[in-house]
């Protein structure tokens, strides 16, 4: 009798453990996508988790294939004028909102409105301010009937630009071009992206949204290419515990993760064989050096911190999925910049003479071990960026730099870079936006807030700007390696890796193609059992 | 916190079993306890272990090849390797990690000692002092103490942590704050008998202030509870600190602690088991045997088998 | 008894509005705001947003906004949801955490009860040695690394339970509510076994059980119910423990519950969130104290007159 609620409780267990084995259906794709998106609205997401659901509902003008190259989506066709300053982009007649209602250009343009609206402080509109007077709208200096976007009719729509600019067209894949269901959003204004009234154009539908468990969408039968799209419905899961989710995938109760914990990636290979994905992808790990600092002023203290940084235990060793070392500041197969990755002259010594080299100039510049270099290290709450900051602490410990690693929260540990509040060095990332040098090298102009380090050089500033007159492909790529080089050469900051893009991907999931954007649009994907 | 390990409870029920006993016994009743204690062999065993545990922990380091911070470029993620001086392996960062458990167990010794440390002096003095003051004020203070009951603990702990940084000594500081209460009331309760004492009378009759009379003798009776409460406390810190820990709000690297070494171990136990199991072994021990010292003592201080 | 509960009832308010004044200062004094993300803000664009959440205007007005807001039930936005307001959020979450609260309340209790009793029972024989031991696993190894291993255990490698999720299946929360009721079905059967053993060796047990009435009957009639008393003192801090309690299972399982948003909301200085999760918590927890101290009143009459 005592034990009756044992005998319950493990009866009750065993019973439904039982009724679980017959789960989803054959079709439905359970995909783990990191973090519960802030919202689902294009002008207020800023993630990638975020970005793979609304643009499996949302689909702009131009869309990714498996390959995430940039192609038609709500186009069917478009020209562009002879001097790049004007493009003229035709709708496909059968675009068709969810609801049944055509896809117009006026929908294109209230979302553009929409974007730039200084009022509605669209986080990422700054990525569309190729378009002519964008900037200053979105800034509130100039009335919004100046904006360089106009409806020809309902099927034309027509940009203006500031200056030719040759990643446009990508830049109209980006979320932050997804046209609106105006008729949807101006009858429940904010409301209007709950489950219950949320109109889309792409190839899913949002049907459901638990907060902090999962989003689920369904197939849409108005999208123009429906008759491809294979997976009938799709469960994006936000999770925060990395180490708990893999033992989910593990479990079989998701199809795809789209990151895993860097640890486990052996386990991964030798028991999961080919389901874990490591490419490389747009985008750069690096610290920035306070250069309002008296001590990191003097170019050979910036060159030593960077020279004794061994970044080839970085990838393998440390983080154990071989993310490629960086010492220059625009990824490797970057479009329109013909170059290799950056390399000073010394990364061909062996370490130890860098290490001796780089001692030198710490010497050179004063420091002793009774006089040591004191530098904060501060980095956001992570395990990786923990541990790649405690080895590079280590690194440093032979320069006579003595480091205090700090770690905070990512809100507060941006709001102390942009303030440039950190006494030394501080992490940051960057993962472009857009697939054009320029999204990276802005980093460093000394009029722009992301430049946390306060790196500050009038000739750099000059060649980016020299950069965007030009309309020449090729002479604009010479222009803007000759800024990074100078950059590089300057220590402006202290780049540690390009990123690697991290999946496992079931082998049910065929589709599902590696690329440097590390976008994978469901309606590419298929199940098979 | 009253949710971890029942010592509100424990402890109540204690203090009001002392309240039925003569003062002046107070003294021989503990000399008499600790000889009962020594005769409890889980006790005297848990004794003896995490005596041992803290002398590891602080002078162990001296006898570890390899310092807390220090990296071996030569083996990351290493298994045990006698050879290299790695007696239980090293971490994804080529730290060693019994220089970094014997660190961290100090560490989560320290912390917990400071919390403890910290309420104990909180409790001590605001009971005294509402049990002596009395009255109004007494109600007013003892409804505070009420209402700190209610909140919930951990939420509280979380914000203090989100503010405090992940200062450690800091953080404690302000965990102990929040954890006197059990303290406060028991201590409240003998001022307030111990007032009304005829020894007390007596004492300030022949020019003696009541405060010094009534601060000594709290103190005096004091012992007893302390213990009791200090190592149920102990072991309780060491817990939220390892789920502090978890959250990723733990102490600060380079420093860690056994619930950081815990967590990030728990993550990799498959691949890199030799990272979690000497860590989870030495909490599970500290705990275990706090808590067998802590039902020695209990069962020794019981005023009611006198 | 009515009178007794009216006045714990109005005593209470207070209460919850200090605790509302004390979250609202803490929360402003933190370090960085809810808008400092990966990229900054263009400062216009920032002064737009702070206009929309009131954050302009001087601390003392945004808080007699806030304290209006929530007497009209309304907890303001969430600065880290866009599409959903802090009510949507705890109406979403709310039902699930206090579903898993109350099961794993209702579950470790029984459980705890009987250990406790059959412990008690078997005094130092091998049962309670046995129980004893399983129970304090709960106890001495952290949650999240007894969650952990039950998920690699029976979710990845028996594959007997899922691993996760909630999606209206029961079976999604046995492992939940093992690891949620674990220690509390310690601590209560800890509790429990000593109580019942004081109350076995009273007098009038014994007396009973000479007069011949059976070892069952005694134990029923007699030993369970002034037994329970410090048990029920518990049970108050104890399920708001249970309730806090569930961030590091509903993250580890990924379960859609409010300890999640409460943690990540006060990392990214969501003050709207933390306000209004704390808030709920505290009036939740304040209701409950309420109920078990009129069901503590009915157990033993003493407490009404005190």
């Amino acid at each position: 009798m005592k034990f009756v609620p044992f005998a319950k409780f493990a009866a009750v267990a065993a019973a439904l453990a039982i009724s679980f084995s017959a789960t989803a259906g054959a079709q439905t794709l359970r995909t783990f996508n990191g973090g519960e998106p802030a919202s689902l609205d294009p002008h207020r997401v800023s993630g990638d988790w975020e970005n793979r659901i609304v643009g499996d509902y949302l689909e702009g003008l131009m869309t990714e294939d498996a390959n995430a190259t940039p192609i038609l989506g709500q186009a069917e066709a478009f020209t562009i004028s002879d001097d790049g300053l004007t493009y003229t982009f035709v709708i496909r007649s059968d675009a068709m909102w969810s609801d049944g209602t055509p896809v117009t250009a006026q929908d294109f343009d209230y979302a553009f409105r929409r974007l730039f609206d200084p009022a509605r402080a669209a986080e990422y509109a700054y990525l569309q301010y190729p378009i002519k007077n964008a900037e200053a709208i979105n800034a509130g200096e100039m009335p919004m009937d100046q904006l360089g976007v106009r409806v020809i009719d309902d099927r034309t729509i027509e940009f203006t630009l500031e200056q030719p600019t040759p990643y446009f067209v990508d830049a109209l894949a980006h979320y932050t071009a997804y046209p609106l269901p105006r008729h949807v959003v101006e009858q429940f204004g904010d409301a209007w992206v709950q489950p219950a009234n949320i109109v889309g154009n792409g190839p899913y539908n949002i049907v459901e949204w638990i907060p902090n468990s999962y989003i689920h969408s369904v197939k849409s039968e108005t999208y123009y290419d429906a008759a491809n799209v294979q997976i009938a419905e799709v469960y994006y899961y936000a999770l925060d515990d990395l180490a708990a989710a893999l033992q989910r995938y593990r479990a079989g109760e998701f199809d795809i993760m789209t990151d895993f914990p860097t640890d486990q990636y052996q386990l991964l290979q030798t028991q999961y064989p080919g389901q874990a994905h490591v490419a490389p992808f747009l985008g750069i790990y690096y610290y920035v050096m306070n250069q309002n600092m008296p001590q990191l002023q003097d170019v050979n203290v910036r060159k030593a911190l960077s020279m004794a940084v061994n970044r080839d235990v970085i990838g393998p060793q440390i983080l154990g999925t071989g993310e490629l070392p960086a010492y220059g500041w625009v990824p490797p197969g970057t479009a329109n910049y013909p170059f290799p990755g950056y390399q000073p002259d010394w990364v061909a010594l062996p370490y130890g003479e860098r290490v001796a080299q780089a001692t030198a100039l710490m010497e050179a510049a004063g420091y002793t071990a009774q006089n040591p270099l004191r530098l904060q290290l501060r980095y956001n709450t992570n395990d990786n960026h923990q541990r790649i900051a405690v080895a590079i602490a280590a690194m440093w410990e032979p320069l006579h730099v003595q480091v205090e690693l700090f770690n905070s929260e990512t809100a507060v540990h941006y709001d102390a870079l942009q303030n440039n509040d950190f006494a030394g060095v501080g992490r940051a990332g960057w993962l472009m936006d857009y697939n054009d040098a320029i999204n990276t090298l802005e980093l460093l102009r000394s009029d722009i807030q992301y430049n946390y380090g306060r790196f500050n050089n009038p000739e750099f500033d000059a060649l980016l700007r020299q950069s965007a007159t030009i309309t020449d492909m090729a002479a604009r790529a010479v222009i803007l390696r000759e800024a990074e080089v100078l950059a590089m050469e300057n220590y402006a900051a202290l780049p540690l890796y390009y990123y690697v893009s991290k999946n496992v991907v079931s082998p049910r999931v065929q589709g599902f193609v590696d690329n440097a954007k590390d976008i994978h649009r469901t309606r590419w994907l298929s199940l098979t059992n | 916190m009253v949710g971890f390990t029942g010592k509100d409870a424990v402890l109540t029920r204690y203090a009001e079993r002392l309240h039925e006993l003569d003062r002046s016994k107070g003294q021989s009743l503990t000399r008499d306890a600790f000889r009962r204690l020594r005769r409890n062999r889980a006790a005297m065993v848990s004794i003896f272990v995490i005596v041992f545990i803290i002398l590891a922990a602080l002078i162990g380091p001296l006898f570890v090849p390899w310092t807390v911070k220090e990296v071996d470029w030569s083996a990351f993620r290493s298994p045990p390797d006698w050879a290299k001086g790695h007696y239980l392996g090293t971490d994804q960062n080529g730290r060693d990690l019994l220089a970094r458990l014997l660190q961290g167990t100090q560490m989560s010794l320290l912390v917990a000692a400071v919390a403890t440390f910290v309420s104990v002096t909180i409790g001590v003095v605001y009971g005294a002092i509402a049990g002596y003051v009395g009255g109004r004020i007494d109600a007013i203070m003892m409804r505070f103490v009420d209402i700190m009951y209610a909140l919930p603990y951990i939420l509280f702990v979380i914000i203090l942590v989100v503010i405090f940084g992940r200062r450690p000594v800091l953080l404690f500081v302000a965990i102990g704050a929040l954890e006197w209460l059990t303290m406060a009331r028991i201590v409240r309760g003998q001022t307030l008998s111990l007032k009304e004492k005829e020894f007390v009378e007596a004492a300030r009759a022949g020019g003696a202030t009541t405060r010094t009379i009534v601060f000594r003798h709290i103190i005096r009776n004091l012992t007893g509870p302390v213990v009791i409460y200090a190592t149920l406390t102990i072991p309780e810190i060491i817990i939220v600190e390892s789920f502090l820990s978890y959250l990723g709000l733990g102490v600060q690297e380079p420093l860690t602690s056994l619930g950081t070494l815990i967590s990030r171990g728990a993550e990799v136990f498959e691949v890199m088991p030799w990272l979690l199991i000497p860590p989870a072994v030495v909490l599970v021990t500290l705990l275990l045997g706090l808590t067998f010292i802590g039902d020695g003592l209990r069962d020794a201080l019981d005023p009611k088998d006198r | 008894m009515l009178r007794y509960a009216l006045r714990r009832i109005l005593a209470a308010l207070p209460i919850a509005l200090i605790a509302i004044t004390l979250c609202f200062i803490v929360m402003r004094l933190a370090p960085g705001g809810p808008f400092d993300g990966e990229r900054p803000l263009p400062p216009a664009v920032e002064a737009n947003v702070r206009a929309y959440y009131n954050l302009d205007k001087p601390l003392i007005e945004q808080y007699f906004l806030y304290v209006g807001g929530v007497l009209r039930g309304d907890l303001g936005p969430s600065m880290t949801s866009y599409d959903f307001s802090v009510s949507d959020l705890l109406g979403f979450g709310i039902p699930f955490t206090f579903m898993l609260g109350f099961s794993a309340f209702v579950i470790a209790t029984l459980i705890g009860l009987v250990v406790g009793i059959v412990s008690a029972v078997n005094q130092n024989r091998w049962p309670d040695y046995l129980l004893v031991f399983v129970v304090m696993i709960g106890v001495i190894v952290p949650n999240f690394l007894v969650g952990h291993i039950l998920q690699l255990i029976f979710g990845v490698y028996l594959q007997w339970l899922p691993a996760g999720g909630w999606g209206g299946n029961i079976s999604q929360l046995v492992m939940p509510i093992t690891v949620l009721a674990w220690p509390h079905a310690a601590r209560i059967s800890r509790l429990m076994r000593g109580s019942m053993i004081e109350v076995l060796g009273a007098n009038y047990i014994r007396t009973a059980k000479a007069k011949g009435i059976g070892e069952r009957l005694v134990l029923v009639r007699h030993a369970i119910k002034p037994a329970l008393i410090p048990v029920v003192s518990y049970l108050g801090p104890g399920l708001s423990y249970l309730l806090t309690g569930s961030i590091v299972v509903e993250n580890i399982f990924g379960l859609p519950g409010i300890g999640r948003y409460f943690v990540n909301a006060a990392l990214n200085r969501d003050y709207g969130l933390v306000l209004g999760t704390t808030i709920l918590y505290v009036v939740v927890i304040l209701v409950l104290n309420l109920l078990v101290d009129i069901l503590y009143a009915w157990l033993d009459p003493k407490v009404r007159y005190r």
